[in-house]
């Protein structure tokens, strides 16, 4: 009895939620076509985009192009907007749709917070839910064809940026279409640099054009300019076909592309110059980062010390550590990380200094071989806590890109902020060792420990503080290499050749021969690279490295001083 | 007269002494399985995955009541990513544990060390790794990828698909990358792409300073002919590539990167946002929708006890190889080496994607080619497969050297290296 009454009131259940959801499904597509948003235009494009959730991509692709026509159609800047927004999310890996009534919405991060909201008319729908939602697949072809359709429809934005990425983007592919639209913009832009643009973007076109006159008018214009296209079309009017005949039959106006030609080749190997020498201060900083730790504890104190590399390694898995701690605020854990790399990898230091180093003073060999043995314990013990695989540290926001500078020139963000970070750290250990109490001490005990105990300094704390102090900016250049490179167990091993030839080069104990000596073997490395290879360079400066060393053993700027004989 | 008692003598010798060993096997009532993957040092990091997967294996078949009645019993060495260690460990696996079947090695490197003692003592290895070519040995199974099923496959499909005219070849300082290159560089001539239009890179281990790199494959890459990269970056490199190319701008759209080394487990431990849309090309993804496929994927993350973990495509490959062993000896009825490579060749088995492998008689098997887009989950969507089977091929067809050498392991050829022009086999397998 109770059975079946149970089974009735699960059947009448059911047949509830069936009724309801048909309800739904019958009332939901109208409701949506006609009062949820504002204007008819509005509902008209939601409901040409409702059969983007579960369309493969060959029909995303058309249904992107319907769209488009659709909006360019209906003259509407509201409709440009609401679709350049959606399809930017969607280019983005941000379109998702609700799995039970198929609304499209865009994921948005809001102060920490993944929240939903609907992109015809921005009302937030609340926090987001990932089990409710599914993301709509883009790839790469859905990709180009997105950002051509976003560059088409706000070439007539109101910020001036949007319209210059636009045009950057339309001139990739100067089909009729477009041209037809940039003439149109050409004539309503107000901006300068948005209608220089545009004027290259069209004499790139006239390039192409069948009257010799307006050809080379064109390359007139186009002379001194650096956007790859222009550099690219030029080479391919002065090349020579199978036939032997010129790509441009006109002589002067090849005449006139080589002139062109010539002035941007200048300034594309001035501006190549300007990139290496960036290029070789970046790699100079991270050496400068990870070597001058280590300039303290071998350059000062005299020790070998091999678990250098997985110090800094320590200070990158803190990083890993904060950010994992508080994933809503990564740029914040990478910043947080830094006094708390300097933290933990200090106070390892402390340990190995008082568990060992200080058992095998004067006793190089011995060092060297105990400080190699904690370098494979910590290495094994990461291995254990954490897996031996790469962990994962996100870059925030802030440190992605680059800051383009102009269309050959670019400096990556997180380059630049390394290279500061590595300066700022370089700065603060130069005052502590010149103008604290603690450098003095260690000035002192470095350079005669017995009258420096005599005078009253206690000479175990101020080795204990030393090595302290060194681990931690190895902590601090683990932190910045997280940026860099992968977060693994033998991350340390990478670099810890690499620091010990800065600091030898640079000459032992002495911080501005470990800045020289970071900056010219970045630099050497970098000048390198592009005739040599990334393989030859290295040997190449580790050759030159081992003749140097030969002919001043003491490195560039050598320790002068009774106490150095 | 002499001699020939002399010989009696280590003959019966011998006799006894396979007949005590015979006895011992039967007192133990098991078959024993080597596991050969570096558990320590730098390749840990992938091989301990195959370590899991063949002790997963074995649990399974354990099971299902065993080889030929006896229980499989798994021997566990550590080779620790040091390359003459692998040889030394194979020696130890062969002559003092006596396993019947190894399942082992990652990088080139370290199965050409086990190459000659494999073959000295008659053992038997399954190699699961996409690798260079150019090899064939009488002991060696290699159920991995040769370059024509992944490179040149690649290669099809960012020529006809993506219609790419120019190419940038780069790739770790060492033996895979550099014959790979070889053979995409003779390949891409013999299809007509000009000198000028190929730029071959390579970089040290573990490199982290791609600026220079990248710059250069940007300017390359801005002439205004589409172009693309084919890496064969080894693992760790990587992730400081990927970054480097998002910064500098260059997108997946402008300039794709295909690469072979970069699957589902090296995803895992990084930010994949400057990789989604870059492509790689393997023969097994973890998102193939197929009911082998799922089960698989359930019963490893239910064996190493985390949900998280991913499969990958070495893992497919040391699932495939271990079915077809298991699958031979039944068929042999003994683990004997030489029956049981006799009755590999020709043996099915299913693959995770669908579709059956089969192993060829150059020892290398048949499989579909998939490439797949790096999505932001760190999962790869397919987006192109090869219409059948890809039959591996031991030596390549591209290479003036290796043009007219094949493997055939079948009776009457037997042999791993032997030229078609000339009917000579020269006996140097690899």
């Amino acid at each position: 009895m109770l059975l079946k009454a149970l089974s009735r009131k699960v059947d009448l259940q059911f047949v509830f939620g069936m009724l309801g959801i048909l309800l739904f499904s019958v009332i939901s597509p109208s409701v949506l076509a006609e009062s949820s948003y504002k204007t008819p235009d509005v509902n008209q494009l939601a409901s040409l985009l409702s059969d983007l959730p579960g369309a493969n991509f060959k029909k995303s692709a058309l249904l992107i192009k319907k769209a488009e026509g659709f909006v360019k159609g209906a003259a509407n800047p509201e409709l440009d907007e609401v679709l350049s927004g959606l399809f930017k999310a969607y280019l983005e890996g941000k379109l998702y749709f609700n799995k039970s009534d198929k609304q499209l919405l865009i994921l948005e991060e809001i102060d920490g917070q993944l929240s939903l909201k609907d992109p015809f008319n921005n009302a937030l729908s609340g926090k987001a839910n990932k089990k409710q939602i599914k993301k709509i697949r883009v790839n790469n072809r859905l990709r180009k064809a997105l950002r051509k359709s976003i560059a088409r429809l706000t070439l007539f934005h109101p910020h001036q940026e949007v319209r210059l990425s636009a045009v950057g983007q339309l001139m990739q592919k100067l089909s009729d279409e477009n041209v037809s639209l940039l003439r149109e913009a050409q004539e309503s832009e107000k901006s300068k640099p948005v209608r220089e643009k545009i004027d290259v973007a069209l004499a790139l076109f006239a390039l192409d054009h069948a009257e010799p006159a307006i050809r080379k008018q064109a390359v007139t214009t186009l002379a001194g300019n650096m956007e790859p296209a222009v550099k690219a079309k030029l080479d391919a009017m002065l090349s020579v076909n199978e036939q032997g005949e010129y790509l441009e039959p006109s002589k002067a106006v090849r005449m006139e592309a080589q002139s062109a030609l010539a002035s941007i080749d200048l300034k594309r190997s001035i501006y190549g110059f300007v990139e290496t020498v960036f290029f070789g201060l970046s790699l100079g900083s991270v050496l400068l980062l990870v070597a001058i730790g280590l300039s303290i504890t071998f350059g000062v104190m005299g020790v070998i010390n091999m678990a250098h590399g997985e110090l800094i390694m320590l200070g990158a898995y803190t990083t890993y550590v904060l950010q994992s701690l508080m994933p809503n605020h990564i740029g914040l854990a990478v910043l947080l990380s830094i006094p708390a790399a300097f933290v933990v990898s200090g106070l390892v230091g402390v340990g190995i200094e008082r568990g060992v180093i200080q058992f095998l003073k004067e006793r190089p060999l011995e060092t060297l071989l105990a400080t190699f043995g904690i370098s494979l314990i910590l290495q094994q013990t990461v291995r254990t806590i954490f897996s031996p695989l790469n962990r994962q540290v996100i870059t925030p926001e802030w440190m992605s890109g680059a800051l383009q500078i102009n269309p050959v020139l670019s400096l990556t963000y997180n380059r630049l902020y390394v290279i500061l970070f590595s300066l700022i750290v370089f700065t603060l250990l130069l005052l502590i060792m010149k103008r604290t109490v603690l450098g003095l001490y260690v000035r002192a005990v470095s350079q005669n420990r017995d009258m420096a105990k005599a005078m009253g300094i206690r000479s175990e704390w101020v080795d204990a503080m030393t090595f302290g102090l060194g681990s931690g900016v190895a902590g601090l250049a683990g932190v910045a290499l997280s940026q860099l490179t992968n977060v693994g167990p033998n991350l340390g091993q990478a670099y810890i050749i690499d620091s010990f030839m800065v600091v030898v080069f640079g000459g032992v104990g002495n911080l501005w021969g470990t800045l020289v000596g970071g900056l010219s073997l970045g630099m050497a490395n970098k000048f390198l690279e592009p005739a040599t290879g990334a393989v030859l360079a290295k040997i190449i400066v580790l050759v030159a490295l081992v003749l140097f060393i030969q002919k001043r053993p003491s490195g560039l700027f050598p320790q002068k001083g009774r106490s150095v004989e | 007269m002499n001699k020939s008692y002399l010989k009696n003598i280590i003959a019966s010798a011998v006799l006894v002494g396979s007949l005590s060993l015979a006895a011992v096997t039967q007192a133990a009532e098991t078959i024993k399985v080597g596991v050969l993957h570096s558990l320590s040092g730098t390749m840990a990091i992938s091989e301990t995955t195959l370590k899991d997967t063949v002790l997963m294996m074995i649990e399974e078949q354990n099971k299902k009541g065993g080889v030929l009645g006896k229980q499989l019993e798994p021997v566990v060495v550590d080779p620790a990513s040091n390359w003459p260690l692998f040889a030394e460990k194979t020696r130890e696996l062969l002559s003092k544990d006596k396993v019947d079947v190894i399942f082992g090695c990652w990088t080139s490197v370290s199965r050409k060390s086990v190459l000659p003692v494999i073959e000295e003592l008659n053992g038997l290895m399954f190699y699961p790794v996409q690798y260079e070519g150019e090899e064939s040995s009488k002991n060696v199974f290699y159920t991995g990828a040769a370059p024509n099923q992944q490179a040149i496959p690649a290669v099809d499909y960012l020529m006809n698909d993506l219609g790419v005219k120019r190419w940038v070849l780069a790739g770790t300082d060492y033996v895979y990358p550099r014959t790979t290159n070889k053979i995409l560089e003779a390949y891409l001539k013999a299809k007509g792409v000009a000198d000028k239009d190929i730029m071959i890179n390579y970089t040290p281990f573990g490199h982290s300073d791609w600026q220079g790199i990248v710059s250069d494959i940007k300017k390359f890459g801005s002439a205004g002919k589409q172009t693309a990269v084919v890496s064969t970056i080894n693992g760790d490199a990587n992730v400081p590539f990927y970054k480097e190319l998002g910064n500098q701008g260059v997108s997946a759209e402008d300039i794709p990167v295909v690469a072979f080394s970069v699957g589902e487990e090296e995803l895992s431990g990084i930010d994949t946002k400057p990789l989604v849309g870059h492509l790689a090309a393997w023969n097994y993804f973890q998102s193939v929708e197929s009911d082998a496929n799922s089960a698989f994927i359930k019963q490893w993350k239910t064996f190493i006890k985390d949900p998280k973990r991913v499969t990958n495509d070495p893992m497919e490959a040391t699932y495939i190889g271990f079915n077809m062993w298991v699958k031979a000896v039944e068929k042999a009825g003994t683990t004997k080496v030489d029956a049981v490579e006799q009755a590999l060749i020709g043996i099915t088995s299913p693959n995770l994607t669908g579709g059956m492998a089969v192993m060829n008689k150059n020892h290398h098997l048949s499989k579909p080619v998939l490439i797949g887009e790096i999505q932001d989950d760190g999962q790869l969507e397919v987006v192109w497969e090869t219409d059948g089977l890809v039959v591996g091929d031991a030596w390549s067809d591209f290479l003036p050297g290796s043009k007219n050498i094949i493997a055939d392991w079948t009776k009457p050829t037997r042999c791993g290296n032997y030229n078609v022009k000339t009917s000579k086999c020269s006996g140097q397998d690899f």
